[in-house]
């Protein structure tokens, strides 16, 4: 491997990726919104409702068709606790995934369908790496950005949560062993597999907003994973969690292994 | 020029039903500057990709610098510097960051970084716009640009693909010097693929002509137009009372003078049925008792050839 030329490619597309807004934009505003104003308007909501009284019966009745395992967590909490709790630990969880899933993906269609669109790849496979380093440091770059995003978005998360919570919790409660896991177990996996679904996507697409396009179907999933626990139908314990991130990384290695026999320098140049 | 750097051998590369590159055969030689000539579509870019190791060949082969481009693809383009037809610059980065980004992945040696990518800035006349975007320089500029980013990491054999291009004759000149003092100066082998043919005849010590994929001719321009040119025009000067009677002479030699000859300020214009007529000319002009003050042959160039080649397509 050679390690400094895959930093300089690495560089490059960071380089270049931040001057498109198509990219920035998404990636600033995306969190903003999940990690910032979300957990405001959980905590002003379920606040509304327990001022309105008889409404509150709404988030009994949705905690109530929750599975035994999670009313067995929020047991310790009082109902109103258990309310921003659940809203805002639980609820949330799920779509914190997305985060990692779309910096992934528009980092990886900037760079692979991007890079075609701009003209810039053929200079790049006239130089001296191997087909592994640049498939390497084309994944490198965009997985290490969202992970290292998703990071930032779970600080300021935790920050958020725990200041809005504050007022009816009274202590720190966030995160739990459960958000530890989904950040550094279930997150490197989900980037990588908008990753690696944005390389096949790119590799049909004509330019970036294509590819980008294409690949936000990646979202789907988590999605369902979303309305899995709004249903009741499970919900992100530690166990589940720890499973979710297996399967995810074993799907990244069948991808990765397929993405990876089918970028031939070889090939790429004759799409050019 | 004693050693081949470039061998190929029955190289042949394939798209769908067509060979973009057909039974290529040529040798290239250090330190020598080859033209690769053709129409667009002939195959030329399709040959420095193949000779790269970017492309794999149908069937055939090639050893370039004395590897196999196939087996040996990195160790070699560490070798080669290549000047892509569109210059496939980062538009989003300054033209330092293009560089120096460059000068990591062909593995320049780190200490020399910064000074070389200054060096080649000066010596192409962008080192006042060095941290500028790329995207807001003329087209002229990105070209200069693309060759110095090719320089970066001196390669011993420079491939230039159509490289003036789009430059205006004042740049063109510039990098015509600049090629020839990489080849005369520095010993640099270098392959230019054009269908400018003026920029061949100038710099190239020999040329290859292709068409489809291929090649149709090879050799020195002048080993070309001796062999490919059937045809020579003469300027006639003689007395300036005979110019009549010189006309009259001329058009009974149809075996040697196979067009009417042209009349301008008081030179004659001759078309030959090649330069083995001049001498017969000459005898008979003499012998007819005309003054022959002078019989210049008119330079042939390349064009002649490049059409001769291509049936005549002027």
């Amino acid at each position: 491997m050679n390690k400094r030329a895959i930093l300089a490619i690495v560089r490059k597309d960071l380089k270049v990726a931040i001057q498109n807004k198509g990219v920035v934009l998404p990636i600033i505003i995306l969190p903003l919104i999940l990690f910032v104003v979300f957990p405001w308007i959980m905590v002003y909501a379920s606040s509304m409702t327990n001022v309105m009284g008889p409404s509150t019966s709404n988030i009994d009745q949705l905690l109530a068709r929750m599975p035994t395992g999670l009313l067995n967590e929020l047991s310790g909490y009082t109902p109103d606790q258990q309310v921003t709790v659940f809203m805002l630990v639980y609820m949330l969880a799920p779509m914190f995934l997305i985060m990692p899933l779309m910096v992934s993906s528009v980092l990886a269609a900037d760079s692979f369908a991007g890079e075609k669109e701009r003209k810039t790849l053929e200079a790049l496979l006239y130089t001296p790496t191997t087909d592994r380093d640049l498939f390497t440091a084309k994944l490198l770059g965009a997985w290490s950005a969202a992970n290292v995003t998703a990071i930032l978005s779970f600080i300021v998360y935790a920050i958020m949560v725990n200041a809005a919570g504050w007022k009816s919790i009274q202590h720190i409660f966030f995160p739990n062993w459960m958000w530890i896991a989904l950040v550094f177990w279930v997150t490197p996996a989900v980037a990588g597999l908008g990753l690696v679904v944005m390389v096949f996507v790119s590799a049909r697409a004509q330019g970036f907003q294509d590819a980008y396009q294409t690949g936000g179907l990646v979202v789907l999933p988590v999605m369902l994973l979303m309305v899995g626990q709004i249903s009741g139908v499970m919900y992100f314990s530690l166990g589940l969690v720890m499973i979710v991130g297996l399967v995810i990384w074993l799907i990244d290695a069948g991808l990765l292994w397929f993405a990876s026999k089918s970028f031939r320098r070889s090939e790429l140049m004759t799409k050019l | 020029m004693s050693s081949s750097v470039i061998q190929i051998s029955s190289l042949t590369r394939r798209f769908g039903d067509k060979n973009a590159v057909d039974q290529l055969t040529l040798e290239v030689q250090a330190g020598e500057i080859f033209g690769f000539l053709g129409h667009n579509g002939a195959g030329k870019t399709t040959t420095v990709r193949l000779l790269n190791g970017v492309l794999e060949p149908t069937s055939g082969g090639a050893r370039v610098l004395g590897l196999d481009p196939q087996t040996e693809g990195p160790a070699l383009r560490a070798k080669t510097g290549v000047l892509t037809e569109t210059p496939s610059l980062d538009e989003r980065l300054t033209a330092c960051d293009n560089l120096s980004i460059y000068a990591d992945l062909y593995d320049v040696p780190q200490a020399d970084v910064s000074d070389r990518v200054n060096s080649l800035l000066s010596e192409f006349e962008l080192a006042d716009r060095a941290d500028e975007k790329v995207g807001g320089y003329s087209k002229g500029m990105k070209q200069r640009l693309a060759l110095a980013r090719a320089l970066l990491h001196k390669p011993e054999l420079l491939f230039l693909d159509e490289p003036t291009s789009s430059l205006d004759p004042v740049a063109a000149r510039h990098v015509h010097s600049l090629v020839e003092n990489l080849a005369r100066q520095e010993g640099h082998t270098v392959f230019i693929c054009t269908h400018n043919l003026v920029e061949a005849q100038r710099l190239c010590d020999r040329v290859a002509v292709m068409e489809n994929g291929r090649l149709m001719a090879l050799g020195t321009p002048s080993e070309l137009t001796r062999q490919y040119v059937k045809r020579l025009d003469v300027d006639l000067e003689v007395g300036p009372d005979q110019m009549t009677s010189a006309m009259q002479i001329l058009e009974g030699l149809p075996g040697l003078v196979i067009a009417a000859p042209k009349r301008e300020n008081g030179i004659l214009t001759l078309t030959l049925s090649g330069r083995e007529a001049i001498p017969e000319l000459l005898a008979v002009l003499i012998q007819k008792g005309l003054q022959v003050y002078r019989l210049a042959p008119q330079e042939v160039d390349l064009e002649e050839v490049y059409f001769a080649l291509h049936g005549g397509e002027q």
